[in-house]
């Protein structure tokens, strides 16, 4: 490593490399409406694209570095930032590593619960990536409905967890808190409600010439392309790849409920916008299928025995139905929870998060803080695919490629 | 290849068999097999391990073993395509020694790998020999020369004094 004149460090592989000619450099971003908290550097020759370089990190906040100084229990909280619309799929896959630690597994309305915060989630991320996809094809109307409906699903949310957003809801052994009594009535209403909007969606916008000649055709992604990208998600799913986590590598609940992948093999943006329309449809039924289940279950133990027992009294009695909650009091989990050191060993966990495949390696020493947190979030797995898909199409069709792999720069930036 | 899968007692059989004497050990983890390989045998190992089914990168890690003064590189890898090998993560990992840490690079095995390998590039400072576009990724030169996750990085404090603390920033005392 040699500095340079500038005094700033000079590092292997730093080197400028010299433009061809007639061609120009566009830098799009990273304070483009249109391009998120990132940049992409384009090389245009005329309007067609010639290279492509996502240039990422402007959101970038070193949390695997801070993660190894805080408490286990202080890093859910702390994961949850990366995407807070999809804060329980994105802490779902760190929770179950370090049960895997642990070697405590949680109890079977735990599950449930888990996967219905998680379904939610996914359809709030959805309708958050859709709408964001529609403004930047110029099609406010989607941007506007697809926020307005998001605002039932954060509802539930919050009547299950008590945040509109970061819910820190599933935690070691178990899940914060049940549900309240007239959660069922209020989630078969809005899963009845969105059966219908999404039948709207594909009216005014999937279905839409306009749309459709925005998106056919364009960003074809081949199914051996996707695998050799490592693609995930929906995006992965449209292209006709049938991989899905909650498929093949089954947690939670998953196992015991029926539900369809959808797949696509088209493998174009207009592709991956129906993907997440088909998806949601699909939650919508697992969201009903959970809560005639939780239904007809008594409202038994949501956490593991091992951290339940240590509970303060007035958690279990607020949590039992003892006694009426209303706000009063302050509740604060188990002390064991501050206390915990987790057992050596390495674990690695993955769910399916709304925009695709999360995975976390988790390493411990026996200690109070993690030695290595690894955190691989779908987002980062999609934007290899700018790089290699976008070069031979026109630069009017970036937003349309960029907006249908449904990519959240705060996500991957950490 | 499903088959054959089918046909093995279990997955640890079916790496025993392809990649035989690479092998340094193999370790059942939570959620993994780790599978550790030397250093000059990791392109080889990637390239079987490619042919026989596992197409995709889904995490290159690098963990700091500042004790044993080592690195350790794991790829995590699984299946997109094989829906026997996709239920299994694999971890294919080496150990290299932690001072003028060199590793070859599996990007040109698995394109999925190449950011990847950027990143762990700049957080600890390890260089991927033959990687095709090895530049900084999240972080600014200043920063990544730091090596920021390295375990002999202590992230220092602010202190009280926010004017103490931008004419430190500004002068380079920061870090």
């Amino acid at each position: 490593m040699e500095a340079s004149s500038s005094g700033i460090p000079h590092l292997p592989g730093m080197e400028i490399s010299e433009l061809s000619k007639n061609t120009y450099e566009v830098y799009i971003g990273p304070a483009h409406p249109g391009s998120g908290h990132m940049r992409i550097i384009v090389e245009v020759d005329g309007d067609i694209m010639v290279r492509v370089d996502p240039d990422i990190g402007f959101v970038h906040r070193t949390m695997e570095k801070l993660a190894e100084g805080r408490d286990w229990i202080k890093n859910i909280p702390l994961f949850e930032r990366m995407a807070i619309l999809d804060a329980c799929n994105i802490t779902l896959p760190y929770v179950e590593a370090v049960e895997k630690l642990l070697g405590t597994e949680p109890p079977e309305r735990a599950r449930y619960l888990r996967t219905l915060l998680c379904e939610i989630n996914r359809i709030a991320s959805h309708l958050y990536g859709t709408g964001i996809f529609g403004v930047f094809l110029g099609h406010s109307t989607l941007y506007m409905w697809a926020f307005g409906d998001r605002e039932v699903f954060v509802d539930l949310a919050e009547q299950m967890s008590g945040a509109r957003l970061t819910h820190s809801y599933p935690v070691f052994g178990g899940v914060r808190r049940d549900i309240p009594d007239d959660f069922p009535e209020g989630a078969r209403k809005a899963t009845r409600y969105m059966r219908n909007r999404l039948n709207e969606y594909a009216k005014i916008f999937l279905n839409n010439p306009n749309i459709r000649s925005r998106l056919e055709n364009v960003g074809v992604m081949s199914k051996n392309l996707a695998t050799e990208l490592g693609i995930v998600g929906p995006n992965l799913r449209a292209s006709g790849v049938r991989y899905d986590v909650r498929l093949n590598d089954p947690y939670e609940a998953y196992g015991d409920l029926e539900f369809e992948i959808p797949v696509f093999e088209e493998g174009d943006s207009l592709a991956r916008a129906w993907a997440r329309i088909e998806e949601m449809r699909q939650s919508l039924n697992i969201i009903d299928k959970v809560v005639d289940w939780l239904e007809k279950h008594p409202r038994e133990n949501f956490m593991h025995e091992k951290f339940w027992k240590t509970a303060p009294k007035l958690y279990k009695d607020v949590y039992t139905g003892q006694i009426e909650y209303a706000g009063k009091y302050r509740i604060k989990l188990m002390p064991l929870f501050a206390s915990l050191k987790v057992p050596p060993g390495k674990a690695f966990a993955r769910v399916e998060a709304g925009r695709g495949e999360m995975v976390y390696y988790v390493e411990s020493d026996g200690k109070d803080v993690p030695y290595r947190v690894r955190v691989v979030s779908p987002s980062f797995r999609n934007v290899i695919a700018f790089k290699y898909l976008m070069p031979g199409h026109r630069l009017m069709d970036l937003p349309a490629i960029y907006g249908s792999f449904d990519y959240f720069p705060p996500e991957w930036d950490r | 290849m499903v088959g054959e899968v089918k046909k093995l007692i279990s997955i640890q059989d079916l790496l025993k068999n392809v990649l035989k004497d690479n092998i340094i050990s193999i370790e059942q983890n939570k959620g993994y097999l780790d599978v550790l390989v030397s250093t000059d045998k990791l392109v080889d190992s990637a390239k079987k391990l490619k042919d026989s089914g596992f197409d995709h990168v889904k995490s290159v890690t690098a963990v700091d073993y500042i004790g044993k003064k080592q690195f350790k590189i794991t790829y995590h890898i699984s299946s997109y395509l094989n829906e026997e090998l996709s239920k299994y993560i694999i971890g294919l990992s080496t150990v290299i020694n932690r001072d003028n840490p060199h590793v070859p690079s599996l990007s040109k095995i698995w394109v999925s790998a190449e950011f990847q390998e950027r990143e762990v590039y700049e957080f600890f400072g390890i260089v991927f020999d033959d990687h095709p576009d090895l530049r900084l990724l999240l972080l600014t030169p200043v920063i990544a020369a730091l090596k920021p996750l390295r375990k002999d990085y202590v992230v220092k404090e602010e202190s009280d004094d926010i004017e103490a603390d931008y004419i430190a920033y500004n002068t380079n005392k920061w870090w």
